[in-house]
């Protein structure tokens, strides 16, 4: 089982290799094997007595993050689909895209998403399930944006990336959440702590964060919008990622997490909430559209929240019709997706508004969209699938088990409505759809080339999906005990099992048919009345305009932000630097009452040192308020000498030299600076700079005398002075202390102290001799 | 005594500050000289001025001032002396450069 997911994985390293042939043969070729050998691995797993079946692989045991592989029915059904559906894609690709096309790019990125969709349906390790659903975001983010040279492109690429990555991460915070409460990474022993993760105080947050992850995926309301603008992408991949796969990731993480998640009302409500909401939003919206791709996205939309909806309602006859309508929507919406690339590659437009007509060039094609849309519609008719299905949702809308409170009951009534409501959109869009392409005028001036019937690889494809669709309309049974009991059993985590019949008898669903069926003709025979409101309701209530604002607003605002504080002035980094620092430092001394004053420990008051501090103070005050530059550079000077004299009256005569040496080169240093530097400009004049640098300025001064009052106040232990006083003459071989200090007991500092001086010369010499510019010309 | 130190390497910080948020560079390495002039005083004063003899061995002598902080100091010293030295032919080498040494004339916000 593993080998299915690494194969296409390997597949993509030898793509680039096979691709280097593409002058004589279409690289498509090459690749067309591995996803039927995979889907004829799977196939063999169908049967009535199918047992689910687990492989593990170390990956990081150390902290449970294993490759681990489950395929139970669930997964099963969509394994086949995703290798099944892919074989058929790809076919349809090797025809459909030229081979003048960056083929090599379009197959890895296909191969990459294969790979990826396969472990996320088959993985039993959250976090493998995760990494592989973030692999699917990325592998359909360079999908959309294959043609990249286009700005669409980029914009639904970019779109889609932010949205699904958006709830990736929160299902990421919900994985970690669930694998903290339950200490297993295991989807299936997560399942036998079921009653643990409900009790649990964090499973309202588990709740939301994996609603979050399935909502996005599957553009779920009012996540939606992603997937209109992922139409961009090249028709075999909208067919594939955008109809039949990626976007049931979502579906397949609620269907997964359901026997653990379903037990509460809060889950109920919103899935079957939001799922009918998309459903009628949805259905709605593609009335609206033009573009044949954008009908197609709504209606694909639409039809995910009809089968989130019933995974919501959670009875029985719910997740029995959901499981079949995965099957039937994968298969018909397949079909449609490839017509609509027919249709656009044989007239070169997918706008409806200038098709029509083409029943009697393109006879294949509309026998094929027949098919499909009318399954789609789910017109009653014994060889169309879409019919069953639609016809046990209204069933699953009528009754639920078990519904109590107010909301609950409120739900129970309204939600046949609904349905009923999105359905008949469902109808007249496909209505819309069907003969807004095939029937009606001819119009030849419009179209860019002369169509005609496609080539027949391009239609084998779609023909063997609509086979799928009457094969499946006509004998349900060949796939209801093999492959849906086993899957709708594995959400349920009970034994589901159901019979299939076109005719119920004369019941209520029937009469809810019939009305969609009523209402729907009458609804698209009058639909060019309605176009007034169309243009109003959702032209002004539009979800793209939310997500642009955001978008926008995010940029403008962090780009506000950054200019504020990043003005380019040293002058203000500074102060914001030292501003923070007294705020730091004067709630700290606040809140820990760190200020003390002891006096009992003072060293005496001398008069000549009391001189020679006012003399600096005087000085050190004086370098402000000069206005001469040069007076200031000397004033500084008797700073430094005033220093000295301290270090002297302090008792350290090697300072007092060092110092005296060190402060008459400086000056010196300063004065040759000031000579070349150019003329003394105006000082700053503005008083509010001026107030602020002063506050500044006296705020830090009195955070320095602070902390060397109280830290003097408070002595915690001895200095360790006394070992160098008692051992410099023994250990040391010397008298003076710190000369010791410098060379023997603390030797690396002087090492490095000298490293400092050296590289700084080094530094001044390259400066003034190094010139890149014209100026060394 | 070590409070009225205090003060003045509170003084000496403050206009050393003050000078560090003015325009022209020369300023700013006044200011830096007039801050580290206030960190040696500081440490100098941390490690108490009690009286005794210079810390130079001398048969007789019981008290001595601690040793410790002036080997420190020396060392900041000399590294201040370093870092000022580079800062002001770096100034030189703007002014030369550019034919300003006013930093509020050098920022170059576009590239930021």
């Amino acid at each position: 089982m593993i080998f299915t997911v690494f194969v296409p994985l390997l597949v993509t390293l030898m793509i680039p290799f096979v691709n280097r042939w593409k002058e004589r043969i279409h690289t498509g070729w090459f690749l067309l094997p591995i996803p039927l050998a995979i889907f004829i691995y799977f196939i063999q797993f169908v049967g009535k007595d199918f047992q689910p079946f687990y492989q593990s692989y170390s990956w990081v045991p150390s902290l449970q993050m294993n490759l681990d592989f489950y395929l139970d029915g669930f997964s099963l059904l969509f394994a086949l689909l995703i290798s099944g559906i892919g074989t058929l894609v790809l076919l349809y690709s090797i025809y459909y895209l030229h081979k003048s096309e960056n083929l090599g790019h379009f197959y890895i990125y296909l191969f990459l998403f294969m790979a990826a969709m396969l472990g996320v349906v088959l993985s039993d390790n959250v976090f493998a399930l995760y990494g592989f659903w973030e692999l699917t975001s990325f592998s359909s983010f360079l999908l959309i944006g294959y043609w990249h040279h286009r700005e669409r492109s980029r914009y639904g690429a970019q779109k889609s990336m932010l949205i699904t990555v958006f709830g990736g991460l929160s299902l990421l915070g919900g994985f970690v959440t669930l694998a903290t409460i339950t200490g297993t990474t295991s989807i299936q022993q997560m399942i036998e702590q079921k009653d643990l993760i409900i009790g649990h105080a964090y499973f309202p947050l588990i709740l939301i964060f994996v609603f979050l992850g399935a909502f996005t995926k599957s553009a779920q309301f009012p996540f939606h919008i992603w997937l209109p603008d992922a139409m961009e992408a090249p028709t075999p991949v909208s067919a594939y990622l955008h109809s039949a796969t990626m976007v049931k990731a979502g579906i397949f993480l609620i269907g997964k997490f359901a026997p653990i998640l379903s037990g509460v009302p809060s889950f109920f409500i919103v899935v079957s909430l939001i799922g009918i909401i998309t459903l009628c939003w949805g259905s709605f919206m593609a009335v609206r559209q033009v573009d044949l791709k954008g009908i197609l996205a709504y209606s694909t939309i639409s039809q995910l929240g009809m089968i989130m909806a019933m995974f919501g309602f959670g009875t029985k006859v719910a997740i029995f019709a959901a499981v079949f309508h995965i099957l039937n929507h994968a298969t018909f919406k397949g079909s449609l997706f490839m017509i609509a690339g027919i249709v656009d590659h044989e007239t070169g437009t997918r706008d409806i508004r200038k098709l029509g007509g083409l029943m009697t060039l393109m006879p294949i094609s509309t026998t094929l969209a027949v098919f499909g849309a009318f399954s789609m519609a789910g017109v009653p008719l014994p060889f169309l699938n879409g019919f069953y299905s639609k016809e046990m949702f209204f069933e699953a809308t009528l009754d639920f088990e078990g519904a109590t409170g107010q909301l609950m009951q409120l739900l129970q009534t309204a939600i046949p409505w609904l349905a009923v409501f999105g359905s008949i959109f469902t109808f007249v869009y496909s209505m819309y759809f069907f003969f807004g392409t095939f029937r009606g005028k001819y119009k030849e001036d419009e179209l860019e080339q002369k169509p005609h019937e496609a080539p027949w690889g391009m239609l084998i494809s779609p023909i063997i999906l609509v086979v799928g669709v009457i094969t499946i309309g006509l004998f349900p049974k060949l796939v209801n005990m093999p492959l849906l009991t086993h899957a709708a059993s594995t959400v349920a985590n009970t034994t589901i099992e159901k019979n299939i019949y076109f005719w119920h008898g004369f019941e209520l669903p029937l009469f809810m048919s019939i009305a969609v069926i009523v209402f729907g003709t009458v609804l698209y025979l009058t639909m060019k009345k309605w176009v007034p409101v169309y243009d109003v309701f959702p032209g002004r209530w539009n979800f793209n305009r939310v997500y642009d604002f955001i978008v926008d607003k995010l940029e403008e605002w962090s780009k506000a932000v950054t200019e504020f504080y990043m003005t380019g002035s040293v002058k203000h980094y500074v102060r914001n630097i030292l501003i923070a620092i007294l705020v730091v430092g004067f709630s700290v001394f606040w809140f820990t009452e760190g200020m003390t004053i002891k006096t009992d420990n003072l060293a005496e008051v001398t008069l000549p040192e009391i001189l020679v501090a006012v003399t600096m103070a005087l000085a050190a005050l004086a370098t402000i308020f000069t206005k001469s530059r040069i007076a200031a550079i000397l004033i500084l000077g008797v700073v430094g000498y005033g220093l000295s004299l301290l270090f002297v009256m302090y008792r350290a005569p090697d300072l007092a030299l060092t110092q005296l040496i060190v402060e008459t080169v400086t000056v010196a240093l300063f004065l040759l600076c000031f000579y070349h530097l150019p003329e003394l400009k105006k000082l700053d004049r503005d008083p509010v700079s001026r107030g602020l640098n002063g506050i500044v300025a006296i705020a830090f001064g009195a955070f320095m005398a602070l902390i060397g009052i109280s830290a003097h106040s408070s002595s915690w232990f001895e200095p360790i002075s006394g070992y160098f006083l008692e051992n410099a003459h023994d250990l040391g071989g010397g008298d003076n202390v710190v000369n010791v200090i410098l060379v023997d007991f603390r030797g690396i500092d002087t090492l490095m102290e000298i490293a400092v001086l050296g590289v700084a010369a080094l530094a001044i010499y390259s400066m003034i001799r190094l010139r890149r510019d014209k100026e060394a010309k | 005594m070590e409070i009225i130190m205090s003060i003045l390497a509170g003084i000496l910080f403050a206009t050393g500050v003050y000078n560090l948020l003015q325009k022209q560079i020369l300023r700013i390495v006044i200011g830096t000289g007039l801050i580290s002039h206030g960190a040696h005083l500081f440490i100098l004063t941390m490690g108490k001025l009690k009286t005794g003899a210079p810390p130079i061995l001398e048969y007789g002598v019981k008290s001595y001032t601690d040793p410790l902080p002036q080997a420190l100091i020396l060392t900041s010293i000399v590294i201040s002396f370093g870092v000022t030295s580079l800062l002001l032919v770096l100034a030189y080498r703007t002014a030369k450069a550019n034919g300003t040494d006013n930093m509020e004339e050098l920022r170059g916000t576009e590239n930021e």
